[in-house]
This record gives C-alpha cells, structure tokens and sequence, in this order.
C-alpha cells in the first residue's frame, strides 16, 4: 500500500511538467506555423490577387452576360451551352490548335533536341554555336513574327525568291490556309533557344560510361540515341512536351500579329471594324484567338470567361494526362520510382 | 577465350608530351589472370581502355587471340568490361541490364531470358531481376556489372576498378567471388586496381605500371620477394619497405651493427638497401629508434620508428607480434635479417642480386 502511493506521488509529480512540456511545444508549432506564414505572404498574396481572385472571378462571370457597361447579369449555364452547341468558331478554333499542338509541339522539341546534339558533338566553337541558335529566342515574338512574314512574303519576300531560283514555286505562306500554320510552325522551330539550352545541358550530362558500356555491345549512333541519350534525358523531354503543350494551347501574339500583318491591314491593326481574325479563312483562328475576339472585340466577357474557363479546365487535364503517361517512359535520376 | 598481347603499344593524350602509356609490352596467356596494378596516373586504367578500344593507340599494336584489334571498334573486340561505377543503365531493370549486350547483338528474347536466369542465379540476384539498379545496394549493383559482362561470355573480361566503390569488408567477399568466377569460367581476365592487396590476392601474375611504363610482371610472390626495382619494391607491401642508402666497406654495407654483404660483382659505392617490416626485428641491440606510432592490425603490430641511419634522419617500420610490441615514446633497437634484406642501384634503381 505504501509502495503504490508513493509510485502515484511519484507519477503525480512528473505528470505536472509532462503537460508544460507540450504546450510549450504547441506554442512552438505554432510560432513556428506564423512565421512559415510571414515568409509565404509576399507569394501568397501576389497569388491571391493576380491568379486566384481573377480565376474565381473569370468563374463567376462565365455564368454571366457582362458587356463591361453593364453589371454583369445572371444567366446560368447559357454560355456554356452556346460554347458547346451554338457557336460555328469553337470547333474551328479547337482544331486549329490541335494542329499547332500536334505538329508543332514535336516539331520544336525535334528541333530543339537535334540542334543540341549537334551543337553538343562540336568540337570547335560550342559557345559559338550555342549563340547562334539561341539569339532568335531573344527576339521578342511580334518583331520575330513580322520579320517571318516579311521573309516569308510569297512575291517579295527573299524565300520564294531563293526557291524561285532554284526552279521552285514557292507557296503563298501565310496567305494561304494550307500554308499558313506550317508557317507559324517554321517559325517557332526557329525560337527553339531556350528549349535548345536545356537539351544541351541535358546531353552534356549523361555519363560517358554509359555511352562505353554501350559501345562494347554495339555502337550504332541509332542505338547510342534509343539505348542511352533519350532514356537519359527523358525528363527533359517530358518537361519541353509539357510546355510545349501549354503554350500551345495558349497560342496567340504570333498568330494574332501574322494574321494582321498578312491580310495587309497591318497599318490598320488597330481598326476594330475589320475582321483580320485568323486571316486566311479561319486557318489562323486558334482558340485564344477566339477568346480574344470575344472578349476585347465585341466585349461578350462572360462568354469568353466561359471559353477561358474550358481552355483552362483542358489545360488541367492534358498536363495531367501527359505526367501520368510519362511514369512510363520517363526515368529520373536519383527516384526510386516503380 | 583468347591471349591478349600488347606489342610496343603507345597512348599520348592530345595536349600532353609524355605518354600515359609508354611502349607497354606485355603478354597475357590464355585463360589468365592479370592484375595491372599502379599509383594514380601510372597508365593502368588507359592500357585497360586500349584494349577495350575505347581509347586510341598511338603506336604499338594490341592483339587478341592473335588477330590485331588495334584499329577495330570496342564491339568487335569481342572483350566485355565492368566499370568502377559500374554504368549500369539506371533506366532498366536488373534483367534488362544483364541481358542488354544479348540485345544489341540480336539474341532472341526467349534465350536471352534463360540466359539471364542462369546469370542471376549464379551470382544471386534471382530476387532483384525486376529491380532498377537504384534500388539495389551497391554489392549488388557490382554483380549486376558482373553479370552484364559474363553474360555473352566474352574472349576478355576487363574490369576497371570494379571493387573500388565498395566497403571494405564487402570488397574482400566479391573479391573471392571474382576469383571464383574467373576459376570456373577460365576467361582471360584483365583487372585494374591500384590497391595492392586486391592484386596480390586476385593476380596469376600481376603487372605494377608507373609513368606508363611496365615496371614489373610477374606472379605476386615473386613480385614480393624479388622486387625488380626500387618503385615495386616501395610499392608492393604494406607497410613498405625500408629503403635506405649506405655506403658499403669491404663488401658489406652496415645496417644497425648488422654486415650485410653487398651484391657479388659489384664495386663498393653506395647502395640501396631494402629491408621489410618483417625482416626488421625489435632486438636488443642493433640501430637505436625511437617509436612514434604503434599500428596494432590484431596478431602483428606495425612499429613506426624515428632513428638515423648512415648519418640521416629517416623513418623505419619494424613488424612485432602484438602482443610484444614496444609502447608510443620507446626507445628501442632495431636489427634486419641480413639474409633478407634486398639490393638496389642507387642510379638507375634496378634490383641487384647476390648470389
């Protein structure tokens, strides 16, 4: 009887500093939380203001009509119903910019990957080089742009004029439906520097053991690139796809430019009463084209909410489909991935 | 299975002038073990790479089996090769590793998964196949490299360092297993290591380099006991060996109240005396040292003395059962078995014998 008392005195007493021990351990948390807090706020509060109350907000009024005179007014689900079943530009706008996706998208990561490689293997001059094909991606797009469409001017400019020495009759470029997307393509394969940095870093950093282990099993320049270099640099080409797409689906200064520039109304870009939109014949009227067009020409902001609401929303969802895909094919160095 | 001859063969890197391999010629038999062994810089790892191809030779030939592979690519040398990192494609499963030179060479996928069973199951990775080599630890990287090579059973095995990356008692174990393979395949295997026991232990005979140039071959017991000159000497054995310049007087030069007679047929002038920890014993008389470092390795115990020999000041290692063995800061004598001690030319460094 006398042992337990003095065991429960005893546990009494040790009971007393258990329970300051954690709250001055909560207190700690949470000081610790608040200053956490205090260092996020600068990003947290950009964030709030320029991304997050504009996408709530662009929500919001993609359930509205809004003409920017006007208070915006309710009107449900109309928008969207239009976007879907009504409106004769969506489905041109989505399948011009699938096919700025689809084909430009590997166009500029081929391009990007195969002037690295080459620049990589230089012997001579790499720093040359590496100037060389980075500084168009300085220019910025609008200058770049009218500097393609001028060279790419189908009577004056100095490409057909090449081609038609050489006996070729050269298309019509950006006058041209059929011509006019591979144009802007061409055009983006030739702003391939930044993309092109990254690759050359990448190729620069996979292991020459890899490539000797290798060459004593065969070394084919075929197997070196299937085997070796693209497994290695997988992410990056993950990274560039992923890009690639987003800004692909967010395609506008240079198609906007071209198709001004090249319906010759370039003086009068900004006469809001001529229709220059994806000049030629709708080739060039991708879907931020679209919601550019409805929403600063003829002011429907809740209509183009709903569009930037979708294109966003598609956005989500590619990417995400893209990163799921890649655990597949994508190894990263250091991961311990299934 | 094939012979490896080096005839004459030459490397000089691009931008340098004296050769990291310089006019190495060297004969390696069928079947054999061969240890190229030397200091950082000493041109072991680039004879390695001239004989895998990856490295160009500059004058000379390199022949396997007979036939000139000096201007062939590493592919159709028909040699394979573990690297010190091993170059594992971490990318691919165990199984996809092991089996990728059957790949490259077109095997079908029905022999090649075979194949690779019975390499996992001879070096036990029959539970790692599906692995990445990330998930593996480094033992078991090493044999998965391992495997890579064995599996198409080349003429040559090349190994660069394979154990380097290793902890030390892992090192000894894969060490017996490398032999063992090597028994049972009787491939001809050259291996690169600049650790002096690995050499030892592996090597029918083994190869010590130094500034690209071959210093000595032999079995590693005769690399031991008749040291070809006063860099093998230093360099094979740990601790080294003793190595001290004295005078010789009437035929015998004087090491710690011991006349040890010199090399018959040479004249009296100075020499190079050799004596090993093992030959130098902790006596009552002979050349007074002071201990400055006792290094107990379990039975033996190493004894690194100050004292001055012949008028200079150097530094002697004495090996003494541990038990036995002197304290720090004791005063002691040192005193060499004249009938072991070895001979070297104080200019050129080449060994001198007695007879």
């Amino acid at each position: 009887m006398s042992l337990n008392t003095s065991v429960d005195a005893g546990a009494a007493a040790l009971a007393a500093p258990v329970i300051d021990r954690t709250r001055a351990k909560r207190k700690a948390a949470r000081r610790r939380r608040g200053l956490v807090l205090l260092f996020m706020s600068p990003w947290i509060v950009g964030f709030s203001v320029f991304f997050g109350y504009p996408i709530v907000y662009s929500a919001y009024l993609s359930f509205t009509h809004y003409d920017l005179l006007s208070a915006p007014r309710w009107i449900g689900t109309a928008n969207y119903r239009y976007l879907f079943h009504d409106d004769p530009l969506v489905w041109p706008a989505v399948r011009n910019s699938l096919w700025i996706i689809a084909i430009g998208v590997p166009c500029q990561v081929v391009a990007a990957f195969g002037i690295a490689a080459m620049v990589a293997r230089a012997r001579a001059g790499v720093g040359l080089f590496r100037t060389i094909f980075y500084l168009p991606a300085l220019a910025p797009p609008v200058v770049a742009t009218l500097a393609f469409v001028y060279l790419l001017n189908p009577a004056t400019g100095p490409v057909n004029l090449a081609l038609s020495h050489l006996g070729i009759n050269g298309p019509l470029w950006f006058q041209s439906p059929q011509w006019s997307k591979p144009s802007l393509v061409l055009l983006s394969m030739w702003q391939v520097g930044n993309t092109m940095i990254i690759f050359l870093a990448a190729i620069l950093d996979v292991p020459k053991p890899l490539y000797e282990s290798a060459q004593l099993d065969g070394d084919g320049a075929f197997q070196r690139l299937r085997w070796v270099t693209l497994p290695t640099i997988s992410p990056v080409i993950l990274f560039s796809v992923v890009i690639g797409v987003i800004y692909g689906l967010q395609y506008f200064t240079q198609a906007y430019v071209a198709a001004n520039v090249a319906s010759g109304q370039a003086s009068q870009a900004g006469d809001q009463t001529v229709n220059n939109y994806g000049y030629p014949e709708g080739s060039t009227l991708f879907y931020p084209v679209l919601l550019y067009q409805q929403g600063f020409r003829y002011f429907n902001m809740g209509y183009a909410s709903a569009l930037s609401i979708l294109l966003l929303g598609v956005a989500f969802v590619v990417t995400l489909l893209i990163i799921l895909n890649s655990r597949r094919w994508v190894h990263y160095a250091g991961a311990e991935r299934g | 299975m094939a012979d490896v001859r080096y005839v004459k063969a030459t490397r000089i890197y691009p931008g340098t002038h004296s050769p990291a391999v310089d006019a190495l010629d060297l004969h390696i038999q069928d079947g054999e073990f061969m240890v190229l062994v030397g200091p950082s810089g000493s041109g072991k790892t680039t004879a390695l790479r001239m004989l895998a191809g990856l490295e160009e030779v500059d004058a000379g030939n390199v022949l396997i089996g007979g036939r000139d592979v000096t201007d062939l690519p590493p592919k159709d040398r028909d040699v394979s090769m573990v690297f010190q990192n091993y170059a594992l494609y971490p990318y691919l499963t165990v199984a996809a590793n092991i089996a990728f030179p059957l790949r490259m060479r077109g095997v079908k996928k029905s022999i090649r998964d075979q194949r690779v069973r019975e390499v996992a199951k001879l070096l036990g990775l029959e539970d790692y196949l599906e692995r990445k080599p990330g998930q593996l630890s480094g033992g078991q990287r090493q044999r998965v490299a391992m495997g890579r090579a064995i599996i198409r059973l080349p003429s040559v095995f090349l190994m660069d360092e394979p154990l380097s990356n290793l902890d030390a008692k892992l090192r000894v174990q894969m060490r017996a297993d490398i032999a063992a393979l090597q028994a049972d395949f009787g491939v001809t295997t050259v291996y690169v290591t600049h650790d002096q026991a690995e050499a030892m232990t592996l090597g029918h005979r083994v190869a010590v380099l130094h500034e690209g140039k071959l210093q000595q071959c032999g079995p590693p017991r005769g690399l031991y006991e008749r040291p070809a000159n006063i860099f093998v000497a230093g360099f094979i054995g740990s601790p080294a060996m003793n190595l001290c310049t004295l005078p010789a007087s009437n035929g015998n030069v004087s090491f710690g109240g011991v006349d040890v007679p010199v090399p018959t047929g040479s004249s009296n002038g100075s020499y190079v005396l050799g004596v090993r920890p093992e030959s130098l014993e902790v006596a009552t008389e002979g050349i007074s040292a002071h201990v400055e470092v006792v290094e107990d390795v379990g039975a033996d115990a190493f004894v690194f003395c100050s004292a001055e020999v012949g008028g200079q000041a150097m530094r002697l290692v004495a090996r003494a059962e541990a038990r036995r063995a002197p304290q720090q800061g004791d005063r002691v004598s040192l005193r060499p078995r004249a009938e072991e001690a070895h001979f070297f030319d104080p200019a050129s460094g080449e060994r001198l014998d007695r007879r």
